[in-house]
């Protein structure tokens, strides 16, 4: 039981310095970097450590830190594209080996939104619904599935890195329903049924944290996926923007032309 | 000469834009007015069944995916000059009815999954329901037909 909640901290900081590492030989390589990826890396590293961090005395509390761990931080992270980032800071050789092995079955696997649907969806009813709540309520086990699930999830729906064989955008958006759908539910039915050793009136405020904080992160997972299909070129990192794409390739649908003028 | 805008290029886009905006808001009225205003639905009914429960949650992430989605639609079609109101708003309207219908005749009729108000004589409520529904979808139905004429 007595395990220590910080137990996950120290991957944490050694994600904030492989980044660092990475930011730098980009530059001594040449290679730009926007500074806005690394604000978005760093800001989901804060997330997931107040989460780690902050207290955890009630259900409340703790669903407060669960959001954070569980979609806040992973959507920040992911926006921080921590692959290309990757790409731009190896040397060629070992880039390519990297991507090789971002393309190997086992790893298209693990990113699919299925599987990363089925891990973070199925993982939150298998530990809210059954009576592993009471014991690994604290586990460093279950932090880090919890961040490494929402990682997997935000990744495979709007991650901006290149990616082989991404899955199209309607099997995208199903398996994102489907997990904002599984959410959404656990949060009612926590309601009712508390988990074990939780009191009742502190299960309710906790079910309706999980549920309104997670429509505000799963609103926010929606508003980059569906801005993602509107404006590819925006997603891109450092990519140019070629003018109004949407235009080219069928003149016909070209500027609105006014009648009779 | 002038080169109007094709007519059938992206109608299937606006018209997809509309539905799924009537649908989103009537999820989110649904929502907000229904169970945040008025109070006449509960977080939690102990009486609701677990299909209950389940299409709720799914219905209600369905909805506001939906909103989304038809708004980035509804600029991609702007952003191309192709928009015609009366097509997304026939569209929009449509939506809006029929799914204020299923919700009011499948849902709450057949399958009992919830209803609209507790503790009270349901058959006014109902009729209300389902009839600005079938406005809604008549008067969307309408506007779709002339505006694809």
């Amino acid at each position: 039981m007595a395990q220590h909640p910080l137990a996950i901290a120290p991957l944490l900081l050694l994600a904030a310095l492989v980044y660092a590492t990475g930011l730098l030989a980009a530059r001594r390589r040449g290679r730009s970097w926007p500074s806005g990826r690394a604000a978005c890396w760093y800001a989901g590293l804060a997330a997931a450590t107040a989460a780690l961090a902050g207290p955890d005395s009630s259900f409340v509390a703790h669903m407060g830190g669960h959001l954070l761990l569980g979609m806040v931080g992973p959507l920040l992270l992911v926006l921080g594209a921590p692959g290309t980032l990757a790409l731009r800071a190896l040397p060629v050789r070992q880039a390519r080996r990297l991507s090789r092995f971002l393309a190997t079955r086992p790893v298209r696997f693990l990113v699919h939104p299925v599987t990363a649907a089925v891990l973070d969806g199925g993982g939150l009813w298998v530990l809210y619904a059954t009576p592993l709540f009471a014991v690994v309520m604290h586990s460093p086990l279950i932090q880090l599935h919890v961040l490494v699930a929402g990682v997997l999830l935000a990744y495979a729906v709007v991650g901006p890195d290149p990616m082989a064989h991404r899955p199209s955008p309607v099997v995208r958006s199903v398996a994102l329903l489907a997990f904002l759908a599984a959410h959404g539910i656990l949060a009612r039915y926590l309601y009712a049924h508390p988990p074990a050793g939780v009191p009742v009136a502190d299960a309710e405020n906790g079910a309706e944290l999980m549920y309104y904080g997670g429509d505000v992160a799963d609103l926010a997972l929606v508003v980059i996926f569906c801005w993602q299909w509107y404006d590819p070129a925006r997603f891109r990192v450092g990519g140019r923007r070629p003018p109004q794409p949407w235009r080219l390739g069928s003149p016909s649908s070209g500027r609105r032309v006014t009648h009779g003028g | 000469m002038t080169a109007a805008p094709q007519a059938g290029e992206h109608t299937g886009r606006t018209i997809a834009s509309g539905v799924f905006l009537g649908l989103g808001v009537v999820a989110f009225v649904d929502e907000t007015v229904f169970h945040q205003l008025l109070h006449w639905h509960h977080f939690y009914d102990r009486s609701t069944p677990a299909a209950g429960l389940v299409s709720d949650g799914l219905f209600h992430a369905f909805g506001f995916f939906c909103a989304v989605g038809a708004l980035f639609l509804l600029a991609d079609v702007r952003r191309r000059g192709v928009f015609d109101a009366r097509r997304w708003s026939g569209g929009l309207l449509a939506g809006a009815g029929a799914f204020q219908l299923y919700d009011g005749t499948v849902q709450h009729k057949l399958l009992r999954l919830h209803q609209i108000r507790y503790h009270v004589d349901l058959v006014p409520y109902d009729w209300t329901w389902n009839v600005i529904a079938v406005v809604l979808l008549v008067t969307g139905a309408v506007l779709l037909w002339r505006s694809t004429r």
